[in-house]
């Protein structure tokens, strides 16, 4: 087989993943970085007006303030998803009788749709006719309804526990994973050293979990970026804008105003700060 | 084996490519019966759901329809424009339509509209906000229109003259809170209600109280808010006043719009704003008053709501649908299905058919088209209904918050009307 030959045969070896990523991929990205550099309406001609899409981003008081508020939701979010999730892994992470059993139970959510997880929270906090209310007074813990998604703090936090439900057992099973991967010789070594718990955590479990870690971050920071259906399911971005995420200014810029160029605009600066923080993130924590 | 792996590669990429360019929806039949497209919020389904149902047990061509959820029918319209893939007769909201066809959504009918032998008795508000430097896009749909409803059971054991509604917004807070005091001790039933964090309730609950005192909501172009000045001021403080007194139900602040219908037929209030075209979806042996709105001090309005239909300009089956569209107003369609529910007629040259007159109520409703406003701007629905848009934030100052606020937040309603 020539040289030729054979670099023909690697091209075409690669050809369907470059063709997928250059369709589903490539082509979108190009065409939305265009799109940011023209007025673009809904039917008829797009008009090239670069740079006033990029421009008009710092007058938009809402997508402002929706940068603080998804980093303040990133930072709070990763933290406590973090360490629920390194909690259930390590109470799952023994083989021991219906183990099995917790397992499955912690990861059963992550099996609902995002929104519909949404939906279920919404319903199940609803002051009119949601069960946990009733509940909470029946057993005292309250003396009235309350106000779940009432307050910025309360419709935050109501939004935080929904998704430490939806996605805690999901993390906890990427870390089950390397946690398996630690040999169990090194544990043993630790102990006969005479280490205890609390330093074979620190010492040995964490710094082995590191590359797990790093994924289980990149994942949990990226994902809580681009939060979009728990606010838009949940919130509805209220009460008065306090939950109101990047993803869903850009949605309000092209759906309810119509402004496709400055939605454009707006997702190409979302995408060059993804990649910055997890090209440093990578950096960090190889 | 490297060659046929190859090979296998090869025929992959020429399958994706062939399922990447094969776009595209299969034409319709020159002859022979057409099945159209068609698509409407839930806020209004009812009527559309009759409307088709009776078109497609009489007519060869056939529609079908697609009904979404009202709050997300702008951006799935907008979604459907941009990747040319409206359905070829659309619905929406009257005060969406000035921008939707400014937009270019919605298909030329002016000559269309002109051979119909009823077309002055067109329902004006909704030909007017259809109308585009004098081209005509849209027929009138179905009416909805803002109304107090009250339960005259609840009337009557609260010792208020079930047969006599208020007549004035002072007077229907009187009524709310004899109601709140007298039945509302176990939580069960309320004074009444509002949509307190839904944009669109509040213009179409609040602003023809202003109407009625003779004030105005914003300039006649649509490009500047008066939401700042007297007459609406009055009309919040009213409302407030009854929130903080606990008269409404408790969940008014909250309620963003999908639900803030559901509690009066249930029994639970006792006056209330309500869409017209609930009359038709009330529990049969409910008791229920209809009345217009009135202003702080008297006068009654209503706001003209309801929706429009046109032909989507990207539709391949333009005749089809026109026949069905021209159908709806059509005499038949018009009593045999609207009126005989109950709902307001698209046509005033029908106000009084034979339906309406057997019911006061629809003769009142009927007669308040004309009296009501439908108001106008292009940038109408990113300004009043869009959660994050600048009117909610004004609204709910002056019922929750900080009324020394207004002023500002007016100023940021009206910058986005401009925009």
């Amino acid at each position: 087989m020539t040289v030729t030959s054979r670099k023909v045969q690697g091209w075409l070896y690669a050809a369907p993943t470059a063709v997928i990523v250059g369709a589903l991929f490539l082509a979108p990205l190009v065409l939305v970085v265009w799109m940011s550099l023209n007025r673009w309406p809904l039917l008829g001609p797009a008009v090239l007006n670069a740079p006033e899409n990029y421009l008009d981003i710092a007058g938009n008081t809402l997508f402002v303030d929706a940068v603080f508020f998804t980093l303040k939701y990133t930072a709070i979010t990763t933290v406590l998803l973090s360490l629920v999730a390194l909690g259930l892994a390590l109470l799952v992470q023994e083989r021991r009788p219906g183990v099995g059993f917790f397992r499955t139970a912690f990861f059963l959510p992550g099996a609902v749709g995002f929104a519909a997880a949404g939906l279920l929270f919404y319903g199940m906090l609803n002051n009119d006719f949601g069960p946990i209310d009733p509940m909470l007074q029946a057993l005292g813990i309250t003396d009235e309804p309350v106000r779940w998604i009432g307050t910025p703090n309360m419709a935050l936090f109501s939004t935080i526990t929904l998704v430490l439900w939806r996605f805690a057992g999901f993390n906890m099973l990427i870390l089950l994973t390397g946690l398996q991967a630690i040999p169990a010789e090194v544990y043993e070594a630790a102990r006969s050293d005479g280490a205890n718990r609390w330093q074979i955590l620190t010492r040995i479990t964490l710094p082995l979990l590191r590359p797990t870690l790093a994924l289980m971050l990149i994942l949990s920071v990226t994902g809580s970026l681009l939060a979009f259906d728990q606010f838009f399911v949940f919130t509805n971005g209220g009460p008065d804008n306090s939950t109101v995420s990047m993803v869903m200014v850009i949605y309000r810029e092209a759906f309810f105003r119509f402004d496709l160029g400055g939605a454009a605009a707006l997702s190409v600066v979302l995408l060059v700060v993804l990649v910055a923080i997890n090209t440093l993130m990578l950096r960090r924590l190889r | 084996m490297r060659r046929r792996l190859a090979g296998i590669s090869l025929l992959g990429v020429l399958t994706l490519t062939a399922a990447a360019c094969g776009s595209g929806g299969d034409p319709q039949p020159a002859d022979g019966p057409v099945t159209i497209t068609m698509w409407t919020r839930a806020a209004t389904q009812a009527q559309s759901e009759r409307l088709v149902e009776a078109y497609n047990s009489s007519h060869e061509n056939q529609v079908k329809l697609t009904v979404i959820p009202t709050d997300n029918y702008q951006p799935r319209i907008a979604a459907a424009a941009g990747a040319r893939q409206l359905p070829d007769v659309f619905a929406a909201d009257v005060i969406f339509v000035p921008n939707y066809t400014s937009q270019g959504l919605f298909m030329d009918i002016t000559d269309r509209i002109a051979a119909l032998p009823f077309k002055d008795g067109l329902a004006p508000s909704h030909m007017k906000l259809g109308t585009l430097d004098g081209r005509q896009y849209t027929l009138p749909h179905t009416l909805d229109l803002s109304l107090w409803f009250w339960n005259k059971d609840l009337y009557e054991q609260a010792g208020l003259d079930p047969e006599q509604g208020p007549k004035t917004l002072r007077e229907f807070a009187e009524h709310a809170t004899t109601i709140q005091e007298k039945l509302g001790a176990d939580g069960k039933v309320h004074g009444t209600f509002f949509g307190g964090n839904c944009g669109g309730c509040y213009v179409f609950t609040f602003w023809p109280s202003v109407w009625a005192a003779g004030g105005q909501v914003m300039n006649a172009d649509g490009t500047a808010s008066l939401n700042d000045q007297p007459a609406m001021l009055e009309v919040f403080k009213i409302w407030r006043e009854l929130y903080e007194n606990e008269v409404t139900g408790p969940t008014a602040r909250e309620e963003q719009g999908p639900t803030w219908t559901g509690f009066f037929p249930k029994g639970e209030i006792g006056v209330m704003p309500m869409p017209s075209t609930m009359l038709g979806l009330m529990p049969q042996d409910m008791e229920i008053g209809v009345t217009p709105i009135a202003g702080p001090d008297g006068g009654e309005s209503t706001f003209v709501g309801g929706d429009s239909i046109g032909i989507s300009a990207t539709t391949q089956n333009a005749e089809a649908a026109w026949e069905f569209l021209s159908w709806t107003v059509s005499d038949e369609a018009q009593v045999e299905v609207m009126a005989k529910n109950k709902d307001v007629v698209a046509r005033t040259d029908l106000a009084g058919n034979k339906y309406a007159a057997e019911d006061p109520r629809v003769v009142l409703m009927n007669e308040m088209v004309g009296k009501g406003q439908t108001p106008y701007a292009l940038r109408f629905g990113q300004t009043f209904n869009d959660p994050q848009g600048p009117w909610l934030r004004l609204a709910r100052e002056a019922m929750f918050g900080d009324v020394s606020k207004v002023p500002q937040l007016n100023a940021d309603v009206t910058e986005s009307l401009q925009q």
